[in-house]
């Protein structure tokens, strides 16, 4: 594969369909370390479909896509899994494994890809679990978790690796504001430590501020507009405008 | 919907379903050398396969036996020779009934499980958090129980063979009053280690085939609960169809190779 990109994640003119819908048409970006990215957009803009062809997660249906300077849109499953594991991806709905208890779940990518012994296993996820505000949880199942605690749990296992981009899918969606408030603080707090560069997908204007060096504003398929928070609120963009005033529709 | 666009869009579904179970059978075949920790995998899914089917297997095979001792006792009485109920009921237990009857009783109970447990990862993301982390779910889900599958059916439908053999001579024993000596001495006079052989073979087969719809179903399930429902139901169809189907083309194979 070819290795041309500078930032470590880089999508180039992508585009996806589903059947007949256009979701994505011509979308670019670069994403340097020790930036974090806000994506945002309406329900239905494509937020999620870009963060997972940024991840490698799908395909694209053409452009381009790199990762730590990889081209990976047609990349196989297989070769993909040594990029995988320097990145992390927090899923909207945690997605934590379920016949797994909490100390397991964040211990999963510790188990599959190093040869830590039970007791520096035990350290990190410790760490890792106190990070999120999630002590003294080990023995908890998933399904006796709260939406909230579900999505620190996650954020504790897209970061237990260490990785150096995590990719944030709504962590605050579906949320009520006092957990959706704790989780916003966590990640920008994260920013400064162990999740300095990132690209979050959201629909929360003040959490996208509270976090972001950079945002874009997904809009048919596109970037409406991209740049620092203060460019973004300055833009004269006129889909920007009515997105932050709320008044934005996806067609 | 006319009747046309009806058949064109589901020859479309027919063809993508087939191709995307040839290609998962693909990327299985590229990854069936498993790291030496997933091993415990293997056994694990051997144990669940093994004790979930053994039961419904067995009580098949031994009334299956039963039934066709009764029908060819009663049968081949009218031609003189109901001394030929023993191999004849071998005959058909071990090139036919034991393995298909297996494939599909233990498949569709074995395949239906495996879609709903991948379908529900699938719709719950889970499979999606394991590529995420950088594991391969085909090493980590597929082939354990495909490995599994490919050992545990074969070593049931001997079993169930045994059974079934068992049943037939309780039959002609105790109805027929056809001494256990002569039913079993004219199994051992007809029936050769081919007959046993394919039989063992097309179930090595079948066990690949039901495990690799159960999963293909299942990574393909969308939908949430709905979707999983529907796959979880295609599952118990498409293991029938396909056991019943490809035996055909089996038996053919097998009698131009080995006849």
């Amino acid at each position: 594969m070819a290795a041309a990109a500078t930032g470590l994640v880089e999508l180039h003119d992508v585009r996806k369909s589903f059947e007949q819908k256009e979701v994505l048409c011509g979308v670019s970006f670069s994403l340097r370390k020790g930036t974090t990215l806000a994506v945002m957009g309406g329900s239905g803009s494509g937020k999620t479909v870009l963060l997972r062809i940024a991840s490698g997660l799908i395909r694209p249906d053409a452009g381009q896509v790199s990762l730590f300077g990889t081209r990976i849109e047609r990349m196989r499953e297989e070769a993909m899994l040594a990029l995988r594991k320097r990145t992390g991806f927090v899923f909207q709905g945690a997605a934590l494994f379920d016949s797994l208890s909490v100390f397991e779940n964040v211990a999963y990518p510790l188990r599959e890809h190093t040869n830590m012994s039970l007791g520096e296993i035990t350290d990190r996820v410790h760490r890792f679990l106190s990070l999120v505000g999630m002590p003294d949880s080990d023995d908890l199942l998933p399904a006796e978790l709260s939406g909230g605690m579900r999505r620190r749990v996650g954020i504790a296992r897209a970061l237990v690796m260490e990785p150096e981009v995590v990719f944030f899918d709504e962590p605050t969606a579906g949320l009520d504001p006092t957990n959706a408030r704790l989780v916003a603080e966590l990640i920008a707090t994260l920013r400064a430590g162990v999740c300095d560069t990132a690209i979050v997908v959201t629909h929360d204007v003040g959490f996208a501020d509270m976090i972001a060096d950079q945002m874009a504003i997904l809009y048919r398929g596109r970037f409406a507009d991209l740049g620092t928070p203060s460019e973004i609120r300055a833009s004269s963009n006129p889909d920007v405008r009515r997105f932050l005033a709320g008044d934005l529709r996806q067609d | 919907m006319s009747v046309l666009a009806y058949a064109r869009r589901h020859g479309r579904e027919s063809v993508a379903w087939y191709g995307g179970l040839g290609l998962l059978a693909l990327r299985v075949m590229r990854n069936l050398r498993l790291p030496p920790s997933y091993l415990i995998l293997v056994a694990r899914e051997i144990d669940v396969i093994g004790v979930r089917s053994l039961v419904v297997a067995l009580t098949a095979s031994l009334f299956t036996g039963m039934v066709m001792a009764l029908q060819f006792a009663v049968n081949l009485a009218r031609f003189g020779a109901e001394n030929y109920v023993g191999p004849v009921v071998a005959l058909s237990i071990l090139r036919e009934l034991g393995p298909v009857l297996t494939a599909i009783l233990v498949g569709g109970k074995i395949a239906s499980g495996i879609t709903a447990e991948l379908g529900s990862m699938k719709v719950t993301e889970q499979i999606d958090a394991l590529r995420a982390i950088g594991v391969n779910y085909i090493k980590k889900l597929i082939v354990p129980r495909l490995l599994a599958a490919l050992l545990v059916f074969p070593l049931v439908t001997i079993m169930a063979d045994a059974i079934g053999l068992l049943g037939g001579m309780l039959v002609v024993v105790f109805d027929r009053d056809v001494d256990p000596y002569l039913y079993w001495n004219t199994i051992s006079y007809w029936v050769v280690m081919k007959d046993f052989l394919t039989g063992l073979g097309k179930s090595v087969v079948f066990g690949g085939l039901v495990t690799l719809i159960g999963c293909y179903n299942g990574l393909e399930t969308d939908g949430g609960t709905e979707g999983l429902g529907r796959s979880t139901t295609d599952t118990v169809v498409q293991v029938a169809m396909a056991v019943i189907v490809s035996d055909f083309f089996l038996t053919k194979l097998m009698l131009i190779l080995f006849w």
